[in-house]
């Protein structure tokens, strides 16, 4: 090349190729570039943002957290009508992430057993699975909530008239209130025997885990485990003197039960709308997960003796997990964004809330901000949790 | 060499969006300019400029659109609300209409924008829609965020209604109730005000849309619900045994219902007001959509400088027809005609009396300045 053009400057080529036919410099200046385009055009929003703010008199500032929010809200945290917008937020926020975690679990344990239910050789059983998971995964989550708040929790026996169940737990439209825990002064000593039950507990199961892989011979480890761990808190209950935990229970009043545990049908129907709607997909993940281990594996345990279900929990499930794992981060983070949708059915989450301090505080941009801010916030944080653990299970291939 | 053309072309673009942006001063000599350029972020006196406007422009985009925006709802029997036919019809909407009429000469030149509460002071501050009409209630923090509150069609209060066996009667016997309320309403923080005020405790269940509060009140999810006292008398006719439900004498606040404009156009907020005046200064001179035509030959001078026959009250200078007033009571009639046609002794949604928005010539509080 350089003998073709030995008229070039020096300053024009690198290892005697023109500047703009070497590959490395173009992939350089066109990252440059490209990166300087998106920063323009960000950049561009931004002020465009600032600038209709500006002129159309919208406040950006974040001052107004401290304001006194004047709205009373239906259920959370510790929050009365007197506190900030900031405290109201912060209800969302908890509520939200309430109702998240719970419906997260909850998806995972009907998933599992739906996608076993599916696979099973059992033809009702196997056919109850298929119908539910195709049903639910065609209905919009939205048209499913309205349904299980207004179809079925509104529906429920007026709070006068409420189903009395032995707890004393009442069921009515209101929600279902059960009696509460409350701690005394001896649950600090007690908790001390809750916490040495479990050390004790795991100890011994290590101990005999390892007896018994010597050994050969049957520990019961799980058994002689299990018995400490509930024996030391038991023993503990009777041994720290005053009861460590007393009930409060609900006590209906004038119009409402007052005091106790109190699960509110908003949160009854959004948890129940996204646990059976997440759990379809999750059944899905887990099914296409087992049916990937290959064939070979479930003949190779049953070949060495080992029961069907020790072949699904030591054989299938860790290679399963592999292939499940990533899609299933993806339904956790569908379900922690459609949460969102509780705005429908009045369940006071962080972008119900963010609404209602946007129009009485008119702070659109601000808030919407902080609103997206928690979701992008959350998903990222489920993702890298997520991630962590699908890096632990991985198998190392050889 | 395609990749270098393409390489030229984005670095041509850059330069162009760089030198766009790094212009600043030289670039934006002319301020009034920069709101439309959108790259002049520096220009101290753009948005002065733009807030003092002398106005014209919703005028201007409204007659060349050939239609009113205007922000009202399809849910609230008597103020907006669709009739056997599927048309759009209420207090409110009338309104829109009237407006529709001076702007344009037509009732049904308005292009009806459906907003829940809670959307309606973001359309309204982003200019989405020229005229709010949507029983909002004028509060001095919504006139300084929000928009302009033109004049108060409408005096209502809080009201609260229960179910009559619940034997309750005035709030202190809702000592522990649940309420349910509208989200991002007015009612909403009266509602904890009056509450908090009387040392009462109750637990407030909100939701976005309007049909929900009432559906779960009715399904007994709530033991009152609570909103201006037009609404709940609307909302008692929807319930599927009205007289089951009572509706307390308590006024637990002022709710000046007001259609509300944009900020920073003078001139609209005028058009949109004087509109309003003409509705309530024909009715105090009698004018009314059956007479208007044989109005025109009587002697009164007010009526005939209303009606454009002479004289004038500074039509042309809003950019009106001089015989706008006439079109308007023609197409929908005087203030007290649009109420009762709603709400009057056989009005189509449900009777509620005037009390205070009879005209202040009966003793109420409907009074317009006069129109000269």
């Amino acid at each position: 090349m350089t003998t073709g053009r030995p008229s070039l400057p020096a300053l024009f080529t690198r290892r005697g190729v023109p500047l703009w036919r070497d590959v490395q410099v173009l992939q350089w200046a066109a990252q440059i570039v490209s990166a300087i385009i998106v920063i323009g055009f960000l950049a561009f929003f931004a002020s465009n943002v600032l600038r209709a703010a500006q002129v159309r008199g919208l406040s950006l500032g974040y001052d107004f957290l401290d304001l006194t929010a004047g709205f009373d809200l239906p259920e959370g945290i510790e929050y009365t009508p007197a506190d900030s917008f900031g405290r109201a937020f912060l209800v969302g926020l908890v509520n939200t992430a309430k109702v998240a975690m719970v419906g997260i679990v909850l998806a995972t344990i009907l998933g599992t057993i739906t996608a076993l239910a599916r696979l099973s050789s059992n033809w009702l059983v196997s056919k109850i699975a298929s119908v539910y998971i195709e049903t639910v995964r065609n209905i919009p989550l939205l048209v499913q909530l309205f349904f299980w708040y207004f179809a079925i929790f509104q529906q429920l026996p007026s709070v006068q008239d409420s189903i009395t169940w032995p707890g004393p737990m009442y069921l009515s439209q209101r929600g279902l209130y059960t009696v509460a825990p409350v701690t005394t002064e001896s649950f600090g000593t007690w908790m001390a025997f809750v916490a040495a039950g479990i050390v004790l507990a795991l100890a011994l199961r290590s101990m005999l885990l390892r007896h018994q892989m010597q050994t050969g011979r049957d520990t019961h480890y799980g058994l002689v485990a299990l018995v400490v761990l509930i024996g030391m808190p038991l023993a503990g209950w009777f041994l720290v003197g005053e009861v460590p935990l007393v009930t409060d229970d609900p006590v209906m009043g004038e119009f409402n039960f007052t005091g106790g545990l109190r699960l509110t049908p908003e949160f009854a129907a959004l948890l129940t709308g996204l646990v059976i709607y997440t759990g379809a997909f999750t059944a899905e993940v887990v099914r296409a997960g087992i049916q990937a281990v290959s064939r070979g594996q479930f003949d190779a345990a049953r070949a060495v003796g080992l029961s069907s279900s020790q072949t699904l929990r030591l054989v299938v499930l860790p290679q399963a997990l592999r292939v499940i794992i990533p899609p299933l981060i993806s339904q956790y983070l569908n379900l922690t964004k459609n949460s969102s949708l509780a705005i429908a059915i009045g369940y006071a989450d962080v972008f119900f809330i963010g609404k209602t301090i946007i129009n009485q505080a008119g702070r659109a941009v601000p808030v919407f901000s902080m609103v997206m801010a928690v979701y992008l916030c959350a998903s990222l944080t489920t993702s890298v949790v997520m991630n962590i653990y699908n890096r632990r299970i991985q198998l190392v291939e050889r | 060499m395609k990749r270098l053309s393409l390489l030229v072309v984005l670095l041509s673009l850059l330069t162009l969006i760089l030198s766009a942006c790094g212009g600043e001063a030289q670039e934006c000599p002319e301020c009034p300019e920069c709101p439309e350029a959108g790259e002049c972020p520096e220009c101290p006196e753009c948005p002065a400029v733009a807030v003092v406007a002398a106005g014209g422009e919703i005028l201007a985009a409204v007659k060349e659109r050939g239609k009113v925006v205007c922000g009202s709802r399809t849910d609230l029997l008597g103020f907006g609300y669709l009739d056997e036919d599927g048309l759009n019809v209420g207090f409110d909407i009338d309104f829109c209409r009237a407006v529709a009429t001076a702007v344009l000469g037509d009732p049904e030149a308005v292009e009806f924008v459906f907003l829940t509460a809670a959307e309606r002071g973001p359309a309204l501050q982003t200019g989405e829609i020229d005229l709010l009409s949507r029983n909002v209630t004028w509060t001095s923090s919504r006139d300084a965020q929000w928009g302009n509150f033109t004049v108060v069609l409408f005096y209502d209060g809080q009201g609260m209604i229960v179910r009559k066996d619940s034997g309750a009667t005035t709030l202190d016997d809702l000592d522990g109730a649940t309420v349910c309320v509208t989200t991002g309403t007015t009612t909403e923080l009266n509602l904890a005000d009056n509450f908090r005020g009387r040392g009462l405790d109750f637990s407030a269940v909100t939701f976005e849309d309007t049909a929900s509060v009432y559906s779960a009140y009715e399904d007994g999810r709530c033991d009152a619900a609570t909103s201006d006292k037009s609404q709940l008398a609307a909302i008692r006719e929807g319930l599927a045994v009205p007289d089951d439900h009572y509706i307390m004498e308590v006024t637990m606040s002022k709710e000046p219902l007001t259609p509300a404009v944009p900020q920073g156009d003078d001139m609209w907020f005028d058009i949109v007001k004087t509109v309003a005046y003409t509705l309530i200064n024909a009715e105090e001179l009698g004018i009314n959509s059956g007479n208007v035509d044989e109005m025109m030959t009587n002697d009164n001078p007010a009526i005939k400088r209303l009606l454009g026959v002479e004289g004038s009250f500074g039509q042309e200078d809003l950019g009106l027809d001089v015989d706008f007033a006439a079109n308007v009571i023609r197409a929908v009639g005087n203030y007290g005609e649009i109420y009762d046609r709603y709400m009057g002794p056989d009005g189509d949604a449900f009777e509620l009396p005037r009390g205070p928005n009879k005209l202040w010539t009966d003793g109420g509080l409907i009074y317009a300045p006069p129109l000269r």
